[in-house]
């Protein structure tokens, strides 16, 4: 395995000019962690807000307003509102297991946020199996949610959880296949390896019909596998109150809530990296101002953001029952069909590049 | 209920879930006792009580003019055709012949109040299905309906705009001017309502075959109102027992034959259409004339039982009065549609899953001080 590690190994090289080399790659790695920390809390609680607003927009209201400029700080507000609380449980929870699942949902999303090319150069670490890696530690998350729901001991947060897990089972199939799909353009898993292989054209554009298959399907089942609306099973207000994390208070209840959001940003962030061309500029200027990059990235990821806030206040919610059909009677079948053909477009050498 | 005794009799996969009084898709303190195999409901036992403030044993300790501002309290969305119902039984009591102007306002408030309350189930049962958006769509339009309100009678709820006799004073002269503005503004939104839910798929598919009551199943249970014609089952007190003015205007009695979810939920939509068409024709010729009778400051009804039912938004309200000939009713029984409707929930709901629960649920548009009287 080979790992390249861009930021880390720049941050590296300063401080070994300062120390021995074993204290400087240790505190190298902690400095690239708090980094990825701070951008984790700030996206996390700038997209609750952006979340708001968009909502807003949808309900004819105006949304948070009061808290600091166009109420700027009100999800900073809220999180310190949540921080001073007290940490409530249920008597009967498996206290262990309770306490534990929600670290379980903000780690999975933390480390999957650490491969992604924000730009050139601007990545935790480079890893040759990106794509893989994603689709591995994506899954862990459902293990906190499933903790969470059983430890609590409450039905509804039970069912919740037990809804969580089979939609999550479910629809990684069809994210991991729609991710193949466009591998078969790429010929790699690595992420940085992917965005470069766009300077020829978006994958979206390279693989044309399959490729806008693959793109809807990965659209689908990445809002399925955040559990946002139209596929809140885990959570169903109307129907089971507040899910899985029924029991949980203050900060806890703040770390499944941010990893929703973050999951969030991190299935547009994949979107962008393997179908839109990642931090490539659609002008192609970008290759001369490598921080200009940064801009495009973040851009092309709150566009499929917005896509994904448009789908939760437009849809009603699915059915347990039509969200597996859906999955197993149609998706899945599709997606095996898109992948021979894309196979067959790749083999044909019938991709359109610039 | 006591819990032990049903756990005793369950199955080793069922299990037994709590849903309310506190619980959002319940919209009240409605306890539902549910009996579950996984997700598919084996039993539901709706447990009520919670809200129960004796309005029935109330009225034997009040005059006449009293009993119409707790009907108000019952089902606080259709507060306005409550209040007529009981004047109605009054008057009719006292071969009272109200004047044209007072039949045509109130039957004007009237539709208008069913508007408002149709508009507020759409927002809720949109919700319940998951699409929050909706809520504030039937708001919005909701809100220019208790600004009328508010002119008419101060109140944007609880109206208490009919008395024995009339009504309490003359509408504001803004009134048919800006009941126009709102069904011009109401008919290019209503459209709308279609646009975003009713032709969804996702919503067509939670709804179509869905918690399906079948026409005599209705008749038995009792059912009226809106789920009742959903099932085919014309029952519509404005068309077959004509009160107000409701002999005068032409409409269609929305009727459906599915009998299922999204039946239920056309029937509404359609009923709003019909509202509009009753208030267009009656608007613009409201006769001039009084707007109260004269009646003694202390109402006795003459001895004897009367009976008066006018169609709700949720269907038929009855309202029973035995009188002795004292100022105080002897007994007075209200038929709320709420409580029937809510007894074929268990029916229609067996067999679903929990999700189909809460859509069909949605549709019975419960309210529950209507049901806990």
């Amino acid at each position: 395995m080979i790992i390249t590690l861009s930021i880390t190994k720049t941050i590296q090289d300063w401080l070994i000019g300062m120390m021995p080399e074993g204290v400087a790659s240790i505190l190298a790695m902690v400095i690239v962690a708090l980094i990825y920390l701070a951008i984790f809390a700030v996206a996390g609680l700038y997209l609750v807000l952006l979340e708001r607003k968009v909502a807003a927009w949808f309900q004819l209201r105006i949304g948070p307003n009061r808290v600091g400029y166009w109420g700027l700080l009100q999800t900073m507000a809220d999180a310190l509102k949540l921080v001073s609380k007290e940490l409530t449980g249920t008597i009967k929870a498996d206290k262990f297991l309770y306490n534990l699942a929600p670290y379980f949902v903000i780690i999975s999303s933390l480390m999957a946020l650490a491969v992604f090319p924000f730009t050139k150069e601007f990545q935790a670490f480079d890893i040759n199996i990106g794509i893989f890696f994603l689709i591995a530690i994506s899954s862990i998350g459902v293990i906190g949610i499933l903790l969470g729901g059983w430890s609590s001991n409450n039905k509804f947060a039970l069912i919740g959880a037990m809804r969580s897990g089979v939609q999550t089972i479910s629809y990684e199939l069809s994210v991991g296949l729609s991710l193949l799909t466009m591998v078969l353009l790429t010929g790699s898993l690595q992420l940085s390896e992917i965005v470069e292989v766009q300077k020829e054209g978006w994958l979206i554009l390279q693989g044309h019909v399959p490729a806008i298959i693959a793109f809807m399907i990965y659209m689908i089942a990445g809002t399925a596998e955040t559990n946002r609306a139209p596929f809140d099973m885990v959570e169903a207000e109307s129907e089971l109150g507040a899910g899985f994390h029924t029991e949980y208070s203050g900060m806890k209840f703040a770390y499944f809530f941010l990893a929703e959001f973050i999951n969030m940003f991190i299935i547009a962030a994949i979107a962008t990296t393997v179908f839109f061309g990642g931090w490539l500029s659609p002008f192609g200027i970008t290759e001369s101002l490598p921080w200009l990059g940064i801009f495009w990235f973040l851009g092309k990821t709150l566009v499929i953001v917005f896509l994904m806030m448009w789908f939760r206040w437009t849809f009603p919610r699915l059915r347990i029952d039509q969200l597996l059909t859906l999955e197993w009677k149609y998706l899945l079948p599709i997606n095996l069909v898109n992948i021979v053909i894309m196979a067959i477009i790749v083999w044909l050498n019938l991709t359109i590049k610039f | 209920m006591d819990t032990t005794i049903v756990k005793s009799n369950f199955k080793s996969e069922e299990y037994f879930i709590n849903m309310g009084p506190q619980h959002p898709a319940t919209h009240g303190v409605l306890r539902l006792l549910l009996t579950i195999d996984g997700e598919i409901i084996k039993k539901v036992e709706p447990d009520l009580g919670y809200i129960h403030r004796s309005i029935e044993k109330m009225c034997e300790r009040d005059s006449y003019q009293q009993i119409v501002h707790l009907t108000d309290r019952m089902d606080y969305l259709s507060s306005h055709i409550n209040n007529e119902a009981v004047c109605l039984t009054v008057e009719n009591a006292l071969q009272l012949e109200m004047p044209d102007r007072v039949k045509v306002i109130r039957t004007i408030l009237s539709e208008l109040t069913r508007i408002a309350s149709h508009c507020l189930w759409w927002g809720v049962m949109g919700m319940d299905v998951g699409a929050l958006t909706t809520y504030f769509y039937g708001f919005r339009d909701r809100e220019m309906i208790n600004d009328i309100f508010e002119e008419t009678c101060g109140a944007r709820l609880t109206m208490n705009y009919n008395i024995p006799g009339g009504l309490m004073f003359d509408v504001h002269p803004n009134f048919v001017k800006r009941t126009k503005d709102f069904i011009a503004h109401f008919k290019t939104k209503l459209p709308e309502y279609d646009t975003l839910l009713t032709g969804n798929v996702i919503f067509q598919k939670r709804t179509k075959g869905v918690g399906i009551l079948t026409k005599e199943d209705a008749i038995s249970f009792g059912a009226s109102g809106p789920v009742g014609r959903a099932s085919g089952y014309s029952c519509d007190v404005r068309k077959h027992h004509p009160y107000s003015a409701y002999d005068r205007v032409t409409f269609n009695e929305a009727i459906k034959t599915e009998g299922d979810t999204f039946a239920r939920y056309q029937v509404r939509i359609q009923e709003m259409w019909e509202s509009i068409s009753i208030i267009e024709q009656l608007i613009d010729n409201i006769p001039d004339g009084d707007v109260q009778v004269a009646t003694n400051a202390v109402i006795k009804l003459p001895k004897g039982e009367y009976y008066q039912k006018v169609e709700t938004a949720r269907g038929e309200l009855g309202v029973y009065i035995i009188s002795t000939g004292t100022k105080n009713p002897y007994r007075v029984k209200f038929r709320s549609p709420g409580f029937s409707n809510l007894s074929l929930l268990n029916h229609i709901a067996v067999g679903g899953k929990i999700g189909d629960l809460v859509a069909s649920m949605a549709t019975l548009d419960l309210v529950i001080p209507d049901i806990d009287r």
